[in-house]
């Protein structure tokens, strides 16, 4: 930014990287399950300015105390640097794992999708639900709710296909992850 | 960290005994000696414990009561950063942990080892806004290193002595340990210090990655143009840190300049000392670290108040960042060479590679450098227009500087146009002499500060350089000095106005001065004499010296009015939104008009 001249001022909290594409992170975060630390890390992120596209969070393992809490969030490289050395530095966070860089990472995510229609629209609905995967959990004879599970593009891109047919609502658990192989991660 | 380490008693490890008698117990067993504090209802269980202690032991427990629970904060601050020991503060629920907020984010902000204890209301209550209630770890979480509300007696002493670990070590800063009033009439076990497992798997990395270290050494074996760049981190990594840091800087000829937060770390009477850095900054520091080729940041972190203009921030040069917290590293200025670790550490790790690799440097391809630096030097950056009939404020720190050379001095600030003057014309040889308020800028610090710095050092001549705005926030901390005999000396630079507000106003807002006058000050003399302090006021230069001498030479505290230039200008000045080569000077601010030299778009930034 105003390479050419010089003298043109800039804010003294203007980051000179403001140029850099944002990218999609999920950050796996393993913490001690104690009282205030969801709070500590949403915080973090909210203080800081960092957004939140979603966020999940439950006791992993018991006897460790401990609890993994799933954020996924986007920004320029070095804002998603920043972010994994915030969490890093916090007391009770013992491991940072950014998933969806890592290509041994895996992603999750459960949708329940509410769709109201009838005719060739309703049986249209059931066979791109079939495709999917999805499972018919609840049934009226003008809706279904299908419960879906899968990366979050392939939720999208239900909901994408769903939309013209009749798509009421939806709820969605937000990202869990894990990254493949033996080791714990 | 090379804080000093708890001194332990040889006495039984564990037994049992009430949740206060544990909290007093751990503060021993900790090496705590002071307790800055002020009781009520929530923590009354603590303070019959610590009188017990007290009629038991004497007084190994000093606890000063001090008039606000905000000056108990930043009297910790002062302790801590003068003796490099954790401060300690004990208040009570609700209003007492409301009050210690601006202190607590204070410590936060400037890294300094804290361990704050809040009384709160019984477990059974918590949550019913029940009388003095409030959510302490909600509200604190954000301003502190570490928070915990402790709900189990026999967690209690764990709680207490990994919080004084996390306090102490990799970054330092405050932690909060909020204790529910049953939980400090229960009965539970103590554990002694050296027998606790820690519940958390904090460990920060306190040695540098070697690869980077000799990376770093190559730089600036052939650096031309190498500057170093010190913060407060160094003071906080301990005396040992400085030592080697001018070591350091000694071997490789180059020249330094530090934060506001690291003056001291390297002697100002060495010739390579440049002066301090940023908006405020020496005229060769600012110039230096522009025109740098290799920048060697320690324990520093690329503050706003340090970088001007970010994009135009050291143009051409590679850096070098060492620091014990990695989210400093990239978080402002992109780093060339990162080193995680304890300033400490890698400095003896830097000096030990720098004469393994037997570099001499050459003088002569330093010298054009150092030709330029002098140049620089010769435009005297920090000039002002002297006067015979007003006490110019510059002109008075100088003068207190000279008349205190050669004693026991520390030195508090508030936060203002003093602060920097102070800044710029005291100047410190030793590490935790100077205490001030950088990163919140909290107008109120210095007064508190020197209360607790004057604990510290009984014997030693305490000097909290204050304005007439700032030292308005906490004067009630006088009682205190005077009740716990602290002499310290308050030196208000009095120009009746709000200086640097009003300074920015001149220069960025039209000079429309809004409620930057404080019209009917107090008589700064009849209320420290209201206090039971001395009052003294100078009203001209001839008479500062005499009256200087007589604050220095009165035993108790002392409050001196020095009644300054009115509309005196802190300069050098760089202006929002320039670069470190486009300062402002006092003697050419003087000639241009003034208001016409930030633009627009520069008046929008702070």
């Amino acid at each position: 930014m105003a390479e050419d001249d010089p003298l043109q001022p800039a804010s003294a909290y203007d980051l000179s990287h403001v140029d850099e594409a944002d990218t999609r992170a999920t950050f796996s975060v393993l913490v001690d399950n104690e009282p205030g630390v969801l709070h500590r890390v949403v915080g973090m992120f909210s203080a800081r300015g960092y957004n939140i596209e979603s966020l999940t969070v439950a006791e992993t393992d018991r006897a460790a105390h401990t609890s993994r809490i799933t954020i996924v969030t986007r920004g320029a490289a070095h804002v998603l640097e920043q972010i994994r050395a915030q969490l890093e530095k916090m007391v009770q966070v013992r491991q940072v794992a950014d998933v969806a860089r890592d290509i041994r990472g895996v992603e999750r995510e459960l949708a329940l999708v509410k769709v109201r229609g009838d005719g060739e629209k309703r049986a249209e609905a059931l066979r791109i639900a079939d495709i999917f995967r999805a499972h018919v959990i609840d049934t009226t004879h003008e809706s279904f709710i299908f419960e879906l599970t899968g990366p979050p593009s392939k939720i999208d891109q239900f909901a994408d296909l769903m939309r013209p047919l009749g798509l009421v609502e939806m709820s969605r658990t937000g990202v869990l992850s894990i990254i493949r192989g033996k080791e714990r991660g | 960290m090379s804080l000093q380490e708890p001194i332990t008693e040889t006495t039984p490890i564990t037994r049992t005994m009430t949740g206060a008698e544990i909290v007093v117990r751990a503060l021993i067993d900790q090496g705590v000696d002071t307790l800055f504090g002020y009781p009520g209802g929530a923590v009354l269980p603590i303070y019959d414990a610590l009188f017990q202690d007290n009629t038991e032991h004497g007084e190994r427990l000093r606890h000063i009561l001090v008039r606000h629970e905000q000056g108990a904060t930043h009297a910790a601050e002062g302790y801590a950063r003068s003796t490099g020991r954790p401060g300690v503060v004990l208040v009570t629920s609700g209003p007492g942990a409301t009050n210690a907020v601006t202190g607590i984010t204070d410590a936060l902000m400037d890294s300094i080892p804290l361990v704050v204890l809040t009384g709160q209301v019984p477990t059974h209550l918590i949550g019913s806004d029940a009388f003095q209630e409030c959510d302490t770890v909600g509200i604190t979480r954000s301003c502190t290193k570490h928070n915990v509300l402790v709900r189990d007696v026999n967690e209690l002493a764990r709680t207490i002595h990994e919080c004084f670990h996390i306090a102490r070590s990799g970054r330092p800063g405050p932690v909060l340990i909020d204790i529910p009033k049953d939980v400090q009439f229960a009965t539970g076990v103590y554990v002694g210090p050296d027998e606790v497992t820690f519940n958390h798997a904090y460990k920060p990395r306190t040695k540098g990655d070697a690869g980077k270290i000799a990376e770093a050494i190559e730089l600036i074996a052939n650096a031309k143009r190498p500057v170093f760049y010190s913060g407060g981190g160094v003071i906080n990594a301990g005396p040992r840190a400085s030592a080697l840091l001018r070591e350091l800087v000694r071997a490789t000829q180059a020249p330094i300049t530090s934060t506001l937060m690291g003056l001291g770390a390297y002697p100002a009477s060495d010739p390579q000392w440049l002066g301090m850095v940023g908006m405020h900054g020496a005229w060769e520091a600012n110039h230096a670290m522009h025109d740098c080729d290799v920048m060697i940041a320690v324990g520093a972190r690329f503050d706003d108040r340090v970088t001007g203009r970010l994009d135009a921030f050291s143009p051409g040069s590679k850096k070098i960042h060492i620091d014990v917290d990695p989210s400093s590293i990239n978080k402002v200025i992109k780093t060339d060479v990162g080193i995680i670790g304890d300033a400490g550490h890698v400095l003896e790790q830097m000096l030990a590679a720098w004469n393994a690799r037997k570099a001499t440097p050459d003088r002569a391809v330093l010298k054009p450098w150092w030709d330029q630096i002098e140049t620089w030097r010769a435009r005297n950056g920090f000039a002002y227009q002297p006067s015979q009939t007003t006490i110019k404020p510059q002109y008075a720190v100088q003068r207190l500087y000279e008349l205190t050379r050669g004693r026991d001095v520390y030195i508090t600030t508030e936060v203002g146009q003093h602060q920097m003057w102070a800044a710029q014309f005291f100047h410190f040889e030793e590490p935790n002499r100077w205490m001030t308020s950088g990163g919140l800028g909290t107008m109120g610090y210095g007064l508190p500060a020197a209360v607790g710095v004057q604990t510290a050092h009984p014997d030693a001549l305490v000097i909290d350089i204050a304005g007439e705005a700032s030292v308005q926030m906490t004067m009630q901390e006088m009682s205190t000095a005077v009740q716990f005999k602290l002499p310290i000396k308050i030196f208000i630079l009095n120009n009746e106005w709000m200086g640097m507000v009003r300074q920015w106003q001149q220069l960025l807002h039209g000079e429309r001065y809004s409620q930057s006058y404080s019209d009917s000050l107090p008589d700064f003399v009849k209320m420290a004499e209201a206090f039971g302090a001395t009052g003294i006021r100078a009203d001209t230069p001839d008479e500062l010296d005499a009256k200087i001498m007589q604050m220095i030479d009165t035993p108790g505290p002392v409050i001196f009015d020095c009644r300054v230039e009115k509309a005196e200008n802190c300069f050098p000045m760089i202006p929002s939104g320039k670069a470190h080569n486009d300062m402002l000077l006092g003697d050419a601010a003087a000639a241009v008009d003034i208001g016409t030299v930030i633009d627009e778009a520069g008046k929008r930034l702070v």
